[in-house]
């Protein structure tokens, strides 16, 4: 199983190799990939279907319970199945549909990456490899979204996509790992034996909580979900492939996996229920404005998840039974309704709805996938939408209290997606075609074929429900109820209330249809609210924080050297003042030091003078000398206290100092006066306080108890063990030697620095 | 800084502090001294000869850019810190001959050690010196 799920990864890594070959003729073979593991999921159905999950275990970080284990059960049966299915007609319809694309072999290195990326999302039983592939679809998606790089939009789009979802993932990462350290396990298989200890647990709501956030930026939930319709500036097959079938259903698939673990509390199911609901009518009446059929697809796809949010949210047997074949029934006859979009924005140029028409006297195979895949979206028996729908009603009528307002929700909800079905499936094929359209043609095969398959899945299921009642359906509902429960799906249930449902939504819909006719003049009434919707929030609090950044770092980083030591040491000062404020354990024994020397007395005196000369000098040699002057002084201190090593070094580095110094000084103009009084006021009273603040806090360590350990080892063992009578040395190159290797780099690299800069810098001044 | 005294000086002090810099270098496992302070001692014989004589003059003497000394130093530290692994030994494990060598002493990994640390230090010091008075 690793190796199907790799081989994706693997075919996307090979593509800059064999990019020549895919341009080429070679693309024909690339939908083979998906078919092969269509083929090889299909198999597994036998077994599945008889509750038997399929086990793959690889070891791969035991140390932190990370493992690369696979589980094939229902629910990831479904998944798995709609991903290599779906999969396979996509990479068949990108054959022509980006037929020639300098970028084509890119675009099927993004699109197999995140086919991987999915199938390991729907297989992993370890949550943290979960997390990892749920990252990896956001970034697929990310490239994907961001395909046609040349055009700023959708750029953006890719970006605002990425940022969404990113932010999605990292409330993903947190959430597993509060959920794995609650539940003693990263393994969903056994982390579902710790339900009721978890559901009772101090961290559940801080779980459901990041798990939540999670799934409704995946899954554009409201207030989320306005990076979906952004998202549609991808090519038709990605829309089709990762943003209406798999890749927006990944937050789904999350809540439906918890669902055992973690669901049924009143916190779950409220939250879900409440979300749910109002991104399905929030997104079904926005979708009633749209002229771009790409965006009433988009809002009607926005409006599809907040209906199986609002499901599973429901979470009754019958609920999640709704919520598992409504996947199926929206992923046939959206992917169908987009891949139709796509061959019409191909072959006519435009994808506005208020233009269209007509256009089945040309092509008349994708207009009967429309056609199809419209009245399986209006829930028209026989299709299989209209055992969807009927599934949903009777989720919605059972509930006691609130089911007159939900079923209500329900009824708005598929009356407007009834409408959006209707605009993208219906009308551009019907009525009059316009001149300008007379020399559309039918489109290659490979590009009508795939939406004519999946609209006839639709009607085949709705026809044949036992063809998928026992191998898929029940499967899915076993995995997500967890226990032994039979379902039955039929398309005919008699007279009852649900039918009557039904009926009424049809009628609703047809109505609206005939009467709203969409236009530039409905569309500008919406755009009016525009300001206050999620996304030009998220965009003014983008810019903001823009603004803030650019501030704080223009603020801080400010390029004056100067300027970074003050904020250094005054930072310093505040720190050590506030910690000697707190209390200074100054305790010197005068008894216990050594009687002052006449050369300690000189040495300091000769220091005292050059710091003086230091500042207070006009001319810049003369303070560099002193400072030299300093450094000599600081020699002849660590010579009296018997430190010849660190003496000898002091030396050569100060007379390197000091000619560098000159080096650099040399060349600046003469003495000038580039700070005013106060400034210099300024940076004297801060040295003073950093240096007083210095000089008590080294008071302070003489008072603390000496611990000789260090030293005495060394100084024992450096000819024992080291060969060596100087102790300095033996630690330099023996006992830290590991250490000045690392310096000695470092010095390396601090001097290729320098080189590189200054004469980097000289060649660009020299081509000018 | 060209005065005569200085440059004859110069010219003299060059190859007495490069040897004094080699002794500070040897002497450096028993007595004050090694491969940090040598290099130093030895960037400063080569810094003063250029500041009597110009940088051009004191380039003609290495021949080579002191840039090189850099991954030279560096590859010597690192062989002999990685020799002990051909014998089992652990890597930087101190492994030293049995009998003294005229001259120069006991010779170890650790003296090859701080030779590379020698190389290293004098690359580095003149190329930053070079750098910066050849560009201001």
């Amino acid at each position: 199983m690793i190796i199907a799920i790799l081989s994706g990864f693997i075919v996307a890594s090979m593509v800059p190799i064999l990019s020549k070959l895919i341009k080429g003729k070679g693309s024909i073979l690339l939908p083979f990939l998906p078919l092969g593991l269509f083929a090889y999921f299909i198999s597994f159905i036998p077994k599945v279907s008889n509750g038997i999950a399929v086990d793959r275990f690889y070891s791969w970080v035991p140390s932190f319970g990370i493992d690369l284990s696979f589980r094939l059960d229902g629910l990831s049966m479904l998944f798995a199945l709609l991903i290599t299915g779906i999969g396979t007609l996509v990479f068949f319809y990108t054959f022509s549909y980006l037929k020639g694309h300098p970028y084509l072999d890119r675009f099927y290195g993004y699109l197999s990456m995140f086919m991987a990326s999915m199938l390991g999302l729907v297989l992993s039983d370890n949550i943290i490899t979960l997390f990892i592939f749920w990252e990896l679809t956001s970034i697929s998606s990310f490239f994907l979204i961001g395909f046609n790089n040349d055009d700023p939009n959708s750029r953006k789009s890719a970006l605002l996509a990425l940022s969404i979802t990113g932010l999605g993932g990292l409330f993903l990462l947190a959430g597993v790992l509060l959920l794995g350290t609650s539940g003693g396990t990263y393994s969903i298989q056994d982390l579902l034996s710790q339900s009721e200890a978890l559901k009772s647990s101090a961290n559940y709501n801080w779980i459901i909580f990041l798990l939540f956030i999670a799934a409704f930026t995946k899954s554009a939930q409201f207030p989320f979900h306005f990076w979906l319709p952004g998202a549609m500036k991808a090519p038709t097959p990605v829309s089709t492939y990762l943003h209406s079938a798999t890749m927006v259903k990944a937050g789904i698939y999350l809540l439906a996996r918890f669902t055992p673990v973690l669901g049924g509390t009143p916190e779950w199911n409220n939250t879900l229920i409440i979300v749910g609901a109002v991104t399905m009518t929030y997104a079904a009446i926005h979708a009633l404005f749209r002229l771009d059929m790409k965006g009433i697809l988009a809002y009607s796809t926005i409006s599809a998840l907040g209906i199986l949010v609002f499901l599973i949210g429901l979470g009754t047997e019958q609920a999640l039974l709704a919520a598992g074949v409504f996947i199926l029934v929206h992923a046939l006859y959206k992917a169908t309704l987009f891949l139709v979009t796509g061959i019409v924005d191909h072959e006519t140029g435009t994808r506005d709805v208020s233009v269209l028409s007509g256009l089945r006297k040309v092509m008349m195979p994708v207009a009967i996938a429309a056609f199809l895949a419209a009245l399986s979206n209006a829930g028209a028996p026989p299709f299989f939408g209209f055992i969807g729908k009927d599934l949903i009603y009777e989720a919605t009528l059972y509930l006691g209290d609130w089911a007159y307002v939900l079923t209500g929700a329900a009824i708005v909800t598929n009356v407007c997606l009834l409408f959006a079905g209707l605009l993208a499936g219906y009308k551009p094929f019907v009525g009059a075609l316009p001149t300008q359209f007379e020399k559309v043609h039918l489109p290659h095969p490979t590009m009508w074929a795939p939406p004519l398959i999946l609209a006839g899945l639709g009607l085949l299921f709705g026809l044949i429900p036992s063809l998928i009642e026992k191998s898929i359906i029940q499967p899915v509902f076993t995995s997500l109820v967890n226990n032994e429960t039979v379902i039955h799906i039929k398309l005919w249930h008699g007279f009852n209330i649900v039918l009557g449902l039904s009926l009424l939504t049809l009628t609703l819909g047809a109505m609206l249809y005939w009467k709203l006719k969409p236009s530039e003049n409905l569309m500008s009434k919406t755009l009016r609210f525009e300001v206050i919707s999620p996304k030009s929030l998220v965009e003014k609090f983008r810019s903001l924080f823009i603004g803030l950044a650019q501030f704080w770092t223009g603020f801080f980083q400010n390029g004056y050297l100067r300027n970074y030591v003050i904020t250094i040491l005054g930072f310093l000062t505040l720190l050590l003042g506030y910690r000697l404020y707190q209390g200074v354990n100054l305790y010197i024994d005068f008894a216990s030091l050594t009687d002052l020397t006449i050369y300690e007395v000189i040495v300091v005196i000769i220091m005292a003078v050059s710091i003086i000369f230091t500042v207070f000098s006009k001319s810049r040699l003369v303070a560099v000398a002193s400072l030299g002057v300093i450094g000599y002084a600081i020699c002849l201190i660590f010579l009296f206290y018997s430190a010849p090593d660190l003496a000898m070094t002091q030396f050569s580095i100060d007379t390197l100092t000091v000619i560098l110094f000159v080096l650099v000084i040399y060349n600046l103009p003469k003495y000038k006066t580039f700070s005013s009084i106060g400034v210099r006021i300024r940076d004297g009273v801060l040295s003073i306080f950093f240096g007083t603040l210095i000089a008590i806090l080294t008071l302070e360590v003489l008072s603390e108890p000496l611990n000789r350990e260090t030293s005495i080892f060394y100084a024992e063992s450096a000819y024992l063990l080291a060969k060596g009578k100087n102790v300095v040395n033996v630690i330099l190159v023996d006992f830290r030697g590991f250490d000045t290797m690392v310096e000695i780099t470092v010095l390396v690299i601090a001097a290729i620095g320098v080189f590189s800069l200054l004469k980097l810098r000289l060649k660009s001044i020299e081509k000018e | 800084m060209k005065t005569i005294i200085f440059k004859t000086a110069s010219t003299y002090l060059l190859p007495l502090l490069v040897l004094f810099s080699i002794f500070i270098l040897l002497r450096g496992h028993y007595l004050p001294g090694g491969g940090f302070v040598g290099g130093l001692i030895a960037s400063i014989a080569f810094v003063i000869h250029s500041f009597a004589n110009g940088i051009d003059q004191t380039k003609s003497i290495i021949k080579f850019h002191p840039g090189f000394l850099m991954p030279i130093g560096l590859a010597i530290a690192l062989v002999s810190g990685a020799a002990p692994l051909l014998i089992g030994e652990s890597f930087m494990t101190g492994l030293w001959f049995e009998e003294p060598l005229s001259v120069i002493g006991m010779v170890g990994s650790a003296l090859f050690f701080d030779t590379g640390v020698y190389l290293v230090v004098i690359g580095v010091t003149l190329t930053i010196i070079f750098t910066i008075s050849e560009t201001i």
